[in-house]
């Protein structure tokens, strides 16, 4: 996994709640038995119009936005369907980090375990991101995980909150397989410990 | 203090839990589909792991199989599927494939085959695996690089969630179904009111449901933000339970029964929060929007955005309703139908289908509805058509299928157009879910029968016999 540090980034203001994992990316992109490619299918149904053009109106579309690494997205983002394809596609097409009010709690989990950052922070604070970036699209935003902070255009600095643990993994570019499977002894003991269970 | 089922069920899977570092759960039962395991088998491979527990790893097709004979599959459906067959023949894992006798909804075809056991924990790369709740399990959807965490370790890191208390009190009125109970908890509750929560959905309404009920509501808890939903294990659970494959048997079965029987909460058990829902006052719902939590009773119309405090709230309801092509204030009723959706892990069960089909008997389907009915599982159709539902549907006009999640998530040739107005008896109205561009209303099984008689939104209590 990648290690995330510092993302100093313009950022892509969305404003919509509840963007669910089928728009981040819909079923029909889901038929990989690989992880590659997914970065076409992101916001499908958003940035494309039926011909397969993209959407002029689609603010990823927005030349102005071009390279930004951020997304600064309205509450409950990610809710819906478990599909670890909807991180996959963000970060094939290059984001590092989502700023929103609040998160699906499986797209959340899904996101640090693919040194994607995903941080909460209060929606006056999102609202007042969104009114700037669509004023200035060349601002530049930092996400600083190892300070938990966010600098805001105007110098002011946002502290988020994350998990302790999750964060160092992050930081240091650690995933968690590596973590259970050094668990192994209290794995062998728990299952020492109890009855298998009736399905097995 | 007392304990909450998910308390007793959470603590007897804890594996490890050191300050600093997350809980280690040890999980139960892993079911696993065609579409969110081929990258974590290609993981364990990578890595050169073995699946540590296989006889605890249950396999199906559902999502992007054809659910009616083709002659030739799509390429990526084909290949997801045989990377599945590989994958659990290399790795020693059952898999009820679609050749078999067994196959279906994974949510569907778990708890008919006795795999799903009150107390576990379950997990699926699938948001609605808290269908497993139920039977008072704690099951939740995972996703991928958890798939192959379960797969090489049988157990995940978690964060404990929250426990959130939903007491539904009162007698439903006739035409009132599970279905409306759980779109109405999301309506009032919000489709993010449960992030970070497990629900337990209690009282005198939900311990008089049929497990088949019990798995609609548990089934939708994602919708309303919660990782998963859980109802404690009674008499009608272990009915259900009696005599399925997996289910234990003898001695051991008695004993289940008495263990299953200690895991409902202690009287003076404390829930972080609650809400109470009158099921006496509920009536027939049906969604308008494009997230589950916005609907309305049948009766009811669109809501007026001028009624909304919060101005994004405003502007997330003129998107959805101008996606969905309708306007504030506009009654429910009447609301034009094109195609008819019965079927998906929330609504294809047996009685799903026979109350749909009571509703359909001896009348026929509009004219210019297009309506299909996917049954759950195999087990689901042939005991339909053992009942002779199958004919009741098709003399009717309906399509009968086979069984999968076709036009629920529409990764299958079953796709609704763009611009039509899906009657659907599935959990996600989202924008495209059941084909791009394609509209959602999410209600019953009889509401969507009689929605497909009348070819409108039409309140299914007039059409009761």
């Amino acid at each position: 996994m990648e290690k995330v540090d510092l993302i100093r980034a313009r950022a892509v203001p969305l404003r919509a709640d509840n963007v669910d994992t089928d728009q981040i990316i819909p079923a029909r992109y889901l038929t990989a038995i690989t992880t590659d490619g997914m970065g076409d299918g992101l916001f499908a149904s958003w940035r494309y119009l039926d011909t397969g053009e993209p959407n002029p109106e689609f603010v990823l579309n927005n030349p102005e936005y071009k390279g930004a690494e951020i997304l600064v997205a309205g509450a409950n983002f990610g809710s819906g369907s478990s599909r670890e394809h909807a991180v996959w596609a963000l970060v094939q097409y290059g984001f590092k980090c989502v700023l929103a009010p609040s998160f699906g709690d499986i797209f959340y989990n899904n996101s640090l375990k693919n040194g994607f950052l995903p941080v909460v922070l209060p929606k006056e604070a999102i609202d007042a991101l969104w009114e700037v970036l669509e004023d200035d699209p060349e601002t530049q935003l930092w996400v600083d995980l190892r300070t938990q902070n966010v600098r805001m255009p105007d110098q002011q600095s946002l502290r988020f909150e994350i998990d302790p643990f999750r964060r160092d993994c992050l930081l240091q570019g650690l995933d968690d397989l590596g973590f259970l499977l050094a668990k192994e002894d209290q794995i062998v003991a728990f299952e020492a410990g109890r009855a298998q269970p009736a399905a097995a | 203090m007392g304990k909450t089922l998910f308390d007793k069920v959470w603590d007897r899977h804890v594996v490890s839990s050191e300050a600093g570092e997350p809980t280690v759960i040890y999980i139960d039962a892993h079911l696993i589909h065609e579409v969110t395991s081929p990258q974590a088998f290609a993981e364990l491979r990578g890595r050169g792991l073995r699946v540590r527990r296989p006889e605890q790893t249950f396999a199906t097709m559902d999502h992007a199989i054809p659910t009616r004979d083709i002659p030739l599959w799509p390429d990526d459906a084909q290949a997801q599927v045989g990377a599945l067959r590989d994958n659990c023949g290399q790795f020693g894992i059952t898999l009820w494939d679609i050749k078999g006798e067994v196959q279906g909804i994974v949510h569907v075809v778990a708890p008919e085959m006795g795999v799903t056991q009150p107390g576990m924990t379950i997990v699926c790369g699938d948001s609605h695996t808290s269908t497993h709740g139920a039977f008072g399990a704690l099951a939740f959807g995972i996703g991928t690089s958890e798939v192959a965490h379960v797969l090489a370790s049988q157990c995940l890191m978690q964060e404990k969630p929250k426990t959130f208390a939903i007491n539904v009190e009162g007698r439903l009125a006739p035409g009132v179904t599970a279905k409306d109970i759980i779109l109405s908890i999301i309506a009032k509750n919000g489709a993010s009111g449960g992030v970070g929560h497990v629900f337990e959905y209690r009282g005198s309404t939900i311990r008089n449901l049929s497990m088949a009920n019990r798995m609609t509501i548990c089934n939708m808890s994602i919708e309303g933000g919660a990782r998963a939903g859980m109802i404690a294990p009674d008499i009608t659970t272990y009915e259900y339970m009696y005599g399925r494959p997996y289910a234990p048997t003898g001695k051991a079965w008695n004993d289940a029964v008495i263990e299953w029987s200690a895991l409902a909460t202690d009287d003076d058990a404390v829930f972080d929060r609650s809400l109470d829902i009158d099921a006496g006052a509920l009536e027939p719902m049906v969604t308008y929007g494009t997230n589950p939590g916005m609907g309305v009773p049948v009766t009811g119309a669109v809501p007026q955005g001028a009624d909304l405090e919060d101005e994004q709230q405003r502007r997330d309801l003129e998107a959805a309703l101008d996606y969905m092509g309708l306007v504030q204030g506009q009654p429910m009723q009447g609301q034009h139908v094109d195609i008819v959706f019965i079927g998906s892990c929330t609504n294809s069960r047996l009685e799903d289908l026979r109350e749909a089909a009571a509703i359909v008997k001896g009348r026929r389907v509009a004219d210019h509805v297009e309506a299909l009915v996917v049954p759950g599982s195999k087990a689901v159709k042939a005991a339909a058509e053992e009942e002779g539902l199958d004919r009741v549907f098709a003399e009717a006009g309906f399509q009968w299928r086979g069984a999968g999640c076709s036009m629920c998530l529409a990764m299958n040739d079953d796709k609704a157009g763009t611009g039509k107005y899906v009657a659907s008896t599935s959990n996600r109205n989202f924008r495209g879910r059941q084909g791009p561009g394609s509209r959602s209303l999410l209600m019953s099984p009889i509401m969507a029968a009689a929605a497909a008689v009348e070819g409108q939104v039409v309140d299914v209590r007039g059409m009761l016999r």
